[in-house]
């Protein structure tokens, strides 16, 4: 089966990549494009690790076809920091010890950007329910939230 | 909110220890740079999938590989004929006692198949499509047999059996016939009738808990790379690249110095990455292909054929007089070890009673094989499922005496000096103060609302030492390179650097720590055991000290005055000759000179670290209970635990927050579901449900100091402990909330409403 | 010195025992000595606490005429 040609834009870059139709988008990612930062936990769409926006939305990008790419807007934690600048939020979870083994972290930003976009000030319960899509082992969740929440103080400001 | 007692006796004071740094390696982890196993791509790779068996008891009678290896773009196909045998030895291997008979079963099936999920088969294919359909063409000839898992049923004498040489080691008399019983281990203290026969209460309970797995959110994964001269080079997710080194060595038969293995960044372990699955498959068939093969396992390969920690029985039997000293302690465990031998049914046997100072104690553990996969290590393995049982019993003893909880375990609760159950006598320890921690904390004494409850419990944990290396390496510029040999999987490298930073006397962002794969330093033992901050602590401190030794030297030679008129303060060699002028030279002064003062200065520890603490922790919890859909809302918590020395709290904090989390996930959802067939229902995250962001509140930690005296900061493990205590103060809290005492893990909602609807509750007004 | 369980079991119901010896190494030696059936399970995983401190991996940790010792399943974590 001869493969897809997809032109697409990600972190604002116009890109262009081959794939397969069962490929998702987190293979096309991680296989062909070796933006390793969003993470396989389960490639069902329950731990988050793979979140990405898609047009400003999150989704798992593992419950997203690479197809589906075409001609829309991907962003991934590799768009979150501006040249040398990182976001507030990424600044935030090392300040906060928000993170232990990290392989969920980059998930945990891009949903937390997400949220902040569009609720820039969360309740500690609108902000654990958000993040109820994304799963931590290591952390407890607790310096996470206190992250998130801090940033979005920071960020309102 | 978050605490630091100090009952410490160390005077010192710390300028780097004890503070909150940015993590070294963190923006590497917040802007997804860092490479965890599954991301690393090399030229020419192949993908390996690996066949597993359907079956959870089946004899192979004969694979045949022919199709799969005729298939276009199938490199490489391995089976159990592609490893040698190896005999049935404890040997020490890597330093540690492994039995590679069972190993080289386990990564690969050899007679039979003795789980779900089994691995049978493995390709290596140019796609991973070629590779699914490499699997589908291998032809497996099985004989299915009838599987038993329940931990009780695979005792029972018309079990079906897993192995035929299985004879129980421990029993007396020694067993004429093969059993499931691998193993019978008992610790004695004292005399138990005597102990009995002086209580005024008696409490006996029998528990139930379910295998659980650790629930790391990355897959196992690796790359190897297999030269044609037999050298080659394994990236993986471990816990231990030199063990991983060990064990893949011997399964190959490779000299240890020909495989170079390097640990990725890993996304959780906890005790799961400690063994090899994927990595000796991907080694045999690089060196088949002759082309790099990578592996990552699937969410379902990983709870089908990864190891979860024991299910088990156990029983619980502990005596008291009405003012409330235990007199008599008594436990019967029954630990599920998998397809092969080996539950931590010994170290929960050495765990059980450990809290507290008892004169006559009993327990009594077996290791029990059957049809899942071989459990590995979780946590404090063994020790949350004996302190599960034993802190609700103590739970129900305190309520029957009429004691406040705390106050009983207080009167109890082993210090320095009390002799364990397991033999030798505890060095200071910090249980009394995080009791006291605890009955002092205003959650404590907060108000509680209508079908809330409020438990406590208390754990244990041994952490350990062993083999550690470390290097200094000093740049001509001053800067510092540190390296270990132990994987950071929570922060280690912070607490590392800084206690490097604290012994040179510079500024902590002038070390920057990396952890260096088998080439680069001696034998490591693994990252677990708690040990990291403790013995890579140890060894970066003695290494430090040595390089501090090696800049005096050259200062005083510089200077032309003896060594012992050099002292290294603040980062500089200064000289208290009496001298009229006081010199000093920076760290940085001596580096760029170094070259022409002997040599490039380097520090060096090669140890064993002995003396790891053990780290002791109380916990409170606050649950509410929905009488109408048996849901439980953890509505506040707080883990109190001694660190000995908090090198960088905040980690400290997260190990305590985590582990707590874990336990709340194990106490309220978390279980391996088997349908008749032997196989695993719930291989995924949505219905192996661990907690998420919404499911629990803040948890609030409490860290108490009462130092190690055998580490030079006095730091102790605390890693592990605090999966110990959740459980059973959960239990504990239903208990309160509800009058029900649950004697079966997970307290899940459907358990918790047939308790209740049995026990005819009656929903209480303005509930 | 003092054996516990299944130690114990192995070495005939003895609990406590007399044995010379200087260090580790020489302690497992003559244990295995005078108790042959115990011999191949002290290489598989004990350690050994010398006077309450736990030795693991410690063949030459000294042992004073009067120490008391116990031999300790040895733990790994997770």
């Amino acid at each position: 089966m001869p493969k897809h040609h997809v032109t697409t834009t990600i972190n604002r870059d116009p890109v262009e990549f081959l794939c397969s139709s069962e490929q998702t988008l987190l293979d096309v990612l991680r296989d062909v494009l070796q933006l390793t930062g969003s993470k396989e936990g389960c490639a069902s769409g329950d731990c988050g690790a793979c979140s990405v926006t898609l047009d400003g939305r999150l989704v798992c990008a593992c419950l997203v076809l690479g197809v589906e790419a075409q001609g829309r807007s991907v962003e991934t934690i590799e768009g979150m920091a501006q040249g040398d600048e990182l976001h507030p939020l990424q600044r935030k979870f090392l300040e906060h010890a928000a993170l232990q083994c990290g392989i969920c972290t980059p998930g945990f930003l891009v949903a937390s950007k997400a949220l902040l976009e569009r609720n820039p000030h969360p309740t500690e319960t609108e902000l654990r329910y958000w993040l109820a899509g994304n799963l931590c082992r290591c952390t407890g969740y607790d310096k996470i939230v206190r992250a998130v929440l801090d940033a979005a103080t920071e960020m309102r400001s | 909110m978050n605490d630091i007692t100090t009952k410490g006796l160390t005077e010192r004071e710390f300028k780097v220890v004890g503070t909150r740094p940015l993590r070294p390696d963190g923006v590497d982890k917040v802007t997804g740079r860092a490479k965890f196993g599954a991301d690393l791509y090399v030229a020419n790779m192949l993908v390996g999938k690996v066949l597993r068996s359907p079956h959870a008891h089946a004899r192979i009678k004969s694979i045949d590989t022919s199709k799969a290896q005729g298939l276009h773009g199938v490199k490489a196909v391995i089976t159990a004929a592609d490893f040698s045998d190896l005999p049935s030895e404890f040997i020490p291997a890597g330093e540690m006692m492994v039995n590679y008979r069972d190993m080289t079963r386990n990564v690969m099936a050899r007679e039979k198949a003795l789980y779900e999920g089994h691995a049978v088969a493995a390709v290596a294919a140019t796609t991973e499509a070629v590779a699914a359909q490499a699997l589908a063409l291998i032809d497996v000839d099985y004989e299915v047999l009838p599987h038993v898992i329940d931990v009780e049923q695979a005792m029972a004498p018309d079990a079906p059996l897993l192995h035929d040489n299985m004879y129980t080691i421990g029993a007396d008399p020694k067993p004429a016939k093969p059993s499931n019983i691998a193993k019978r281990v008992e610790f004695n203290l004292g005399d138990l009738a005597v102990g009995f026969a002086k209580a005024d209460v008696i409490v006996e309970r029998e528990f139930t808990t379910a295998p659980v797995h650790q629930g790391y959110i990355e897959p196992h994964a690796c790359l190897a790379s297999v030269s044609e001269d037999g050298q080659a080079e394994l990236f993986c997710t471990t816990q231990g690249q030199f063990i991983v080194r060990s064990f893949c060595a011997k399964l190959l038969g490779m000299d240890l110095a020909k495989l170079r293995v390097t640990a990725s960044e890993i996304g959780g372990g906890f005790g799961g990455k400690t063994v090899v699955y994927l990595e000796p498959l991907a080694l045999a068939l690089s060196r088949k292909a002759g082309q790099p093969v990578k592996m990552v396992m699937s969410r379902t390969e990983v709870f089908r054929a990864t190891g979860p920690t024991s299910g088990s029985k156990v029983w619980v039997k502990v005596g008291a007089t009405r003012d409330g000293r235990i007199t008599a302690a008594d436990a019967l465990l029954k630990y599920q070890a998998g397809a092969f031998q080996g539950s931590p049914v010994q170290p929960g046997a050495m765990c059980a009673f450990a809290p507290y100072d008892l004169d006559n104690v009993r327990v009594i553990g077996f290791d029990v094989v059957s049809n899942r996969p071989k459990v590995a290590a979780y946590r404090a393995p063994g020790g949350p499922i004996a302190e599960y049982a034993v802190e609700c019993v103590i739970d129900e003893l305190a309520k029957h005496l009429k004691l406040d909880p705390i106050e009983f375990r207080l009167k109890n609760a082993a210090q320095e000096g009390t002799k364990a159950a397991y033999g030798p006598k505890f060095g200071p320890i910090g249980l009394v103060q995080t009791l006291e921690a605890a009955r002092a904390h205003p959650h404590y004494r907060a108000p509680l609302k209508p079908n809330q409850g409020r438990g406590v419990a208390s754990g244990f944990w041994f952490n350990i030492g062993g083999e550690t290396c470390a290097a200094l390496n000093l740049g001509e510029d001053g800067s510092v390179t540190l390296v270990a040999g132990t994987p950071d999987i929570g922060g280690s490298r912070a607490s590392l650097a800084m206690m490097a930073a604290e012994e040179l006397g510079i500024a902590l962002d002038k070390v920057r720590p990396l952890i260096g794969d088998t080439s680069t330093l001696g034998f490591n033992f693994l990252t677990g055991g708690s040990r990291v901050t403790f013995s890579s602590g140890m060894a970066v401190i003695e290494a430090a000290r040595d390089m501090v030794r090696q800049l005096r030297e050259r200062a005083a030679m510089i200077w032309e005055i003896p060594l012992d008129e050099v002292a290294w303060e603040d980062g500089c060699a200064r000289s208290n000759s009496g001298s009229t002028r006081l010199k000093e030279l920076s760290l940085a002064e001596i580096a760029k000179t170094a070259g022409k003062t002997g040599g490039p200065i380097v520090g060096n520890a090669a140890i064993n670290a002995q003396g790891a603490g053990p780290s002791l922790a109380t916990h409170v919890v606050d649950v509410e209970v929905d009488r109408e859909t048996g849901k439980v809302t953890i509505v506040r918590y707080t883990a109190i635990q001694d660190a000995g020395k908090a090198v960088h709290p905040a980690y400290v904090e997260g190990q305590m927050q985590g582990g707590a989390v874990q336990g709340i996930g194990w106490a309220l959802n978390e279980e391996y579901i088997y349908n008749a067939n032997g196989r695993l229902d719930n291989p995924g995250f949505l219905d192996y449900r661990i907690p998420v962001c919404s499911d629990v509140p803040m948890i609030d930690t409490v860290i108490v100091e009462v130092p190690n005296p055998r580490h030079p900061y006095g730091v102790r493990g605390v890693g592990e402990t605090p999966i110990v205590p959740p459980m059973a103060a959960i239990a504990n809290a239903m208990e309160n909330a509800l009058g029900i005492r649950f004697t079966q893990l997970p307290m899940s909602p459907p358990r918790v409403l047939e308790a209740i609807d049995r026990t005819g509750l009656v929903d209480k007004p303005g509930a | 010195m003092v054996l516990s369980g299944t130690l114990k079991q192995l070495a005939g119901g003895q609990s406590e025992i007399e044995i010379e010896a200087r260090d580790v190494r020489q302690l497992l030696r003559a244990l295995g000595e005078r108790y042959p059936e115990l011999a191949p399970h002290l290489e598989s995983g004990y350690a050994i606490a010398i006077d309450g401190e736990i030795f693991q991996d410690a063949w030459f940790a000294p042992i004073r005429p009067d120490s008391e010792v116990h031999l300790v399943p040895a733990i790994r974590g997770g």
